[in-house]
């Protein structure tokens, strides 16, 4: 894994062969181009509406897109669509990034002591695992979040607690691989503490596939999100989120199809590019591809 | 053979030890802890709550709690529904059947497509083919299974009426036919992830199979590409999908319970969900566990299926 040694030929990183390489795959600048877009209008958004997204308007109730002033239409309650989703999008954004800053730390923790150490705290650590693997998530995700309050920063926490495995697995792999190279040898001899070996010797030489399995992580999370607060137990109301508002959307599908359509097509498009710019990263940073 | 069955199985036996104490860990974290239906009734006064914590023995150490909570497991002794009294196990039971039917009809599908897409994807690679067949699995991993049903009850059961809108039968109808007939889009529904997911792997297990020594092998003793393709590179290929569809088995079950909630669908993921509502505790640490359980169960068969097949498993 010499991504990082490769890259300080050129001073300057776009120049670099992991940039041209992104650069060129046309998918990943797809993701990258529609998350900007997201982002912005999320961002943005709100404050280029004349509504905004608690501002009900009891005689516009369940207009359809592109009627009167509301673009994407309004909700049974009469409140513009557009606005809440761009609420709902920051929110779901956010929830989705920093789950996944949390599990990438607990998973490279968890991963770097595991091939490390080897021995029975590694096999320990990798059942615990797949222990957690062997439950399907969104039972994990729907018993927490029921047991525990859901605010939005516990939606993050939880998210992380059940998504953090596969970090955990591709970081306890690729330290294991580095773990009898000559420059952590040189290291030990050197009378290097452990820690200092594994966080700041091997760490930064899996880099490459630590990015990319978080940047997957961020479109799981999203998705994770999306499912538990469909279902009721993720962010309440009337703080909105891409899967809170599916949420009442189910009886009017027959009236008002756009209420589902919309928020579901956003996640979509959210999750879609994250896997675009993680597939584009993969083959920019030569990580084996032997996953999907 | 012998050696590979005890390892495998005293790994199953590590996890299900470790998956249980995950659980006992959740059951403590739920409000009011196993004494929550008890917490819930006006009648009771601290002094009763306190003198059946003690007879129930929750003022015991966690430990010997755990070991006594995980032998009543393993005996069948999954503790009493809250809403209507009855067994746990007997009520998952009944919920068991659904979600089964639900599961095998949409893993045939994705087995059946999948495996198609794949093999064509590998043997006319960089086509057009193969390049919509990658976008497209890539964005049917990133579509959310429940909005897909949504779509799909929109699309196909009200705008142009084809499809029941969910459940599993009419009331008052129970021929077969009418089970196909609500089964098909739920099952379709399902589908769409493993499809994309199927069809990857095979296309990477069709690509190992074809550089393979034993294809050069059978190109040199003249036989068709066709049947080289369908006995050698195939056969080899499906190998590892037996593994795979044994790892699949939590995302299967995961988009079971938001199909199952779209649909309502009469199976654990509804059940689950109602159970949440209700708080009642014993049916959804019951069907966290029974379900952790089946995945350990169906990744240890298909790990066994695989050195049943192919020897350089058993082995290595």
């Amino acid at each position: 894994m010499s991504v990082l040694t490769a890259d300080t030929v050129s001073s300057r990183w776009w120049h670099s062969r992991t940039a041209r390489r992104f650069m060129s795959h046309r998918l990943a600048l797809l993701g990258v181009a529609m998350i900007a877009v997201l982002t912005l209008a999320c961002v943005f958004g709100p404050y280029l509406l004349p509504y905004t997204s608690l501002y009900i308007d009891l005689r516009a109730r369940f207009s359809p897109p592109l009627t009167g002033n509301h673009f994407l239409g309004t909700d049974p309650l009469g409140r513009d669509l557009a606005a809440r989703l761009f609420m709902a999008g920051r929110i779901s954004l956010l929830v989705g990034f920093f789950s996944m800053l949390w599990s990438t730390l607990i998973g490279t923790l968890v991963g770097v002591v595991a091939g490390y150490r080897g021995g029975w705290i590694g096999a320990a650590l990798m059942r615990l695992v797949d222990a957690f693997l062997s439950f399907p998530s969104i039972f994990l995700l729907l018993a927490l979040s029921a047991a525990l309050k859901p605010s939005p920063i516990m939606i993050t926490i939880i998210i992380a607690i059940t998504s953090w495995m596969e970090v955990a697995r591709i970081v306890e792999a690729e330290v294991r691989s580095l773990r009898e190279r000559e420059f952590v040898q040189a290291g030990r001899m050197l009378g290097l503490s452990s820690a200092h070996i594994m966080f700041r010797e091997i760490l930064p030489n899996a880099v490459g596939p630590i990015i990319v399995a978080s940047t997957l992580t961020v479109a799981r999370a999203i998705l994770s999100e999306a499912y538990i607060s469909f279902l009721g137990y993720g962010i309440q109301p009337p703080l909105p989120s891409w899967g809170n508002m599916l949420n009442g959307a189910q009886q009017y599908l027959a009236s008002a199809p756009w209420l589902a359509i919309i928020p579901g097509a956003a996640i979509t498009m959210a999750v879609t590019s994250f896997n675009f710019i993680g597939d584009g990263l993969r083959d920019a940073l030569d990580v084996r591809n032997d996953h999907i | 053979m012998r050696g590979f069955l005890l390892s495998r199985l005293a790994q199953s036996v590590v996890l299900l030890l470790i998956v249980s104490i995950i659980g006992f860990a959740i059951l403590n974290i739920m409000p009011g802890g196993p004494m929550a239906q008890y917490g819930l009734d006006p009648g009771m006064t601290q002094h009763d709550l306190a003198r059946l914590k003690a007879q129930l023995g929750l003022d015991r150490p966690l430990w010997i709690q755990y070991l006594d909570w995980a032998w009543r497991l393993l005996r069948g002794d999954w503790g009493h529904s809250f809403r209507d009294g009855s067994p746990v196990l007997a009520v998952i039971g009944e919920h068991f059947f659904a979600t089964l039917l639900l599961m095998g009809s949409s893993t045939a599908i994705a087995i059946a497509i999948g495996t198609w897409i794949g093999i064509r994807g590998a043997t006319h690679r960089y086509s057009l083919f193969d390049y919509l067949a990658t976008i497209g699995a890539m964005v049917a991993l990133s579509v959310p299974t429940f909005w897909f049903g949504l779509v799909g009850i929109y699309v196909f059961s009200l705008r142009l009426g084809w499809l029941p809108v969910g459940n599993m039968y009419t009331i008052g109808d129970g021929s077969v036919l009418n089970y196909l007939h609500h089964l098909i889009l739920p099952s379709i529904v399902l589908s769409l992830v493993h499809v994309a997911v199927w069809s990857r792997y095979m296309r990477t297990a069709t690509l190992d199979a074809i550089s393979q020594e034993f294809v050069k092998t059978a190109r040199a003793k003249g036989l068709s590409e066709r049947r080289i393709l369908m006995k050698h590179v195939v056969g080899n290929a499906l190998l590892p999908m037996i593994t795979l569809a044994g790892m699949q088995l939590p995302s299967i079950l995961t988009g079971a319970l938001v199909t199952e909630t779209v649909f309502t669908w009469p199976g654990m993921g509804r059940l689950f969900l109602d159970s949440l509502g209700y708080s009642d505790y014993p049916v959804v640490m019951g069907l966290l566990m029974f379900t952790a359980i089946l995945v350990i169960l169906g990744n240890l068969i298909a790990d066994i299926a695989v050195a049943l097949v192919d020897p350089r498993v058993r082995l290595a």
